[in-house]
């Protein structure tokens, strides 16, 4: 009888446990602990932050390429293999409005789902969602299958085919592996924003914003409030942290 | 994810790893006990640039860097750690060939001699920059809007 009373009062106390939890999670920006945009040495990557893009197509001109030129530059993706097989971490995609002479442009990257598909195909837990909701691949544990490269809707995701000498000291990348946009996690970490926003900005097209969603004082969280937008395949339910405007 | 934790990550590394771990212990012992006696056992003929102690003595930083490396790269690519001790760009940034820039390339440069001297293959720099590079600064404030 003891034994069932206590099994009973466990069960109330994991019970009182999932309903904080939900409460915490039903109140996003409400918290105790402001997080600074840059982490200092030794910390983690937070999970009250979720990093996120803000594309406006409106904007996008259409044949800029100043965000897929600074992704190559900074992630130092340059090469001379075949154009099918070269590593694309972001490309730029010209849309057409049937039946209308209405025509947008937006770059197209990995969309950082919040229930990533590559995180869930892969065998070998390679590809990962980081507590921040950036989503990478762990090259280290990764073995080339390409799984992950077929069940992202966004085709986001390239295979490594040639040895590389040329990497960057903060971008590490291989043959056979499977790779992709990391949001610029190397510059995230320092602070700074992805090198795709920063050429955007400087182009003066201003058509890319980066923060965190779940900041409600932040200026993308604001505009994701205040104006339209809508994720690329929204019908996935994927919750992707890259949303668009004007698409 | 718990059954994926226990599997090891990159088993042929961890051989290799294992491998250097026991070849370099073999090697350093017979080093030791030979320390009277120059010539009869071969020596690796690494030249190192920088004489500090970054994280902590020779002896244990020849059986240890492979565990202190494996544990921060889960770490840093995992959970975002950066800034700490134990990094592959800080050990380059320090121990790199001066003429060179790099810790491989000849069996004098600082990972290259002792691993050829071990026959133990560096997985590393298959991906890893092996050569210095100028590091971008660390941004204190907040740069993002």
């Amino acid at each position: 009888m003891s034994e069932q009373r206590s099994l009973t009062s466990r069960r109330a106390l994991l019970g009182a446990g999932v309903a904080a939890a939900a409460g915490l999670a039903l109140a996003p920006g409400v918290r105790l602990i402001q997080w600074a945009q840059a982490r200092s040495a030794g910390e983690l990557a937070s999970g009250q932050v979720r990093w996120g893009l803000l594309i406006d197509a409106n904007r996008c001109a259409s044949g800029c390429t100043a965000c897929v030129d600074a992704c190559v530059q900074e992630n130092a993706l340059q090469s001379s293999i075949d154009l099918r097989q070269r590593p694309q971490w972001i490309r730029k995609v010209e849309l057409k409005q049937m039946g209308a002479d209405r025509t947008a442009a937006a770059p197209v990257m990995c969309q950082h789902c919040a229930e990533p598909p590559c995180v869930d195909v892969c065998p070998t837990g390679a590809s990962f969602k980081r507590a921040d909701g950036i989503v990478l691949v762990d090259r280290h544990t990764c073995i080339g299958c390409r799984y992950c490269m077929m069940a992202c809707p966004y085709k986001a995701r390239s295979f490594v085919h040639e040895v590389l000498t040329d990497q960057k000291p903060e971008v590490p990348r291989g043959k056979g592996c499977v790779e992709g946009c990391t949001l610029c996690v190397h510059r995230i970490d320092r602070g700074q924003t992805p090198a795709c926003v920063q050429a955007c900005t400087e182009s003066e097209n201003g058509a890319m914003l980066f923060g965190d969603l779940n900041d409600p004082a932040s200026d993308i969280a604001r505009r994701l409030r205040t104006e339209a937008s809508r994720a690329l395949r929204a019908d996935l339910g994927l919750d992707p942290g890259v949303r668009y405007q004007g698409v | 994810m718990s059954h994926r934790a226990s599997r090891p990550q990159c088993p042929a590394l961890a051989r290799s790893l294992a491998g250097l771990g026991l070849a370099l212990l073999a090697g350093f012992c017979a080093v030791g006990a030979r320390a009277e006696e120059p010539g009869r056992t071969p020596k690796p003929t690494i030249v190192i640039e920088s004489q500090q102690h970054c994280i902590a003595s020779p002896e244990t930083m020849r059986r240890e860097h492979p565990d202190m490396l494996r544990h921060q790269r889960v770490r840093t690519v995992r959970l975002g750690e950066r800034g700490t001790k134990v990094s592959l760009n800080a050990c380059i940034g320090c121990h790199a060939d001066r003429k060179t820039g790099s810790v491989i390339g000849s069996d004098h440069a600082f990972c290259q001699g002792c691993h050829s001297y071990a026959a133990v293959h560096i997985d590393c720099f298959d991906c890893h920059q092996s050569s210095v590079r100028p590091a971008p600064a660390r941004v204190t404030l907040g740069a993002t809007p």
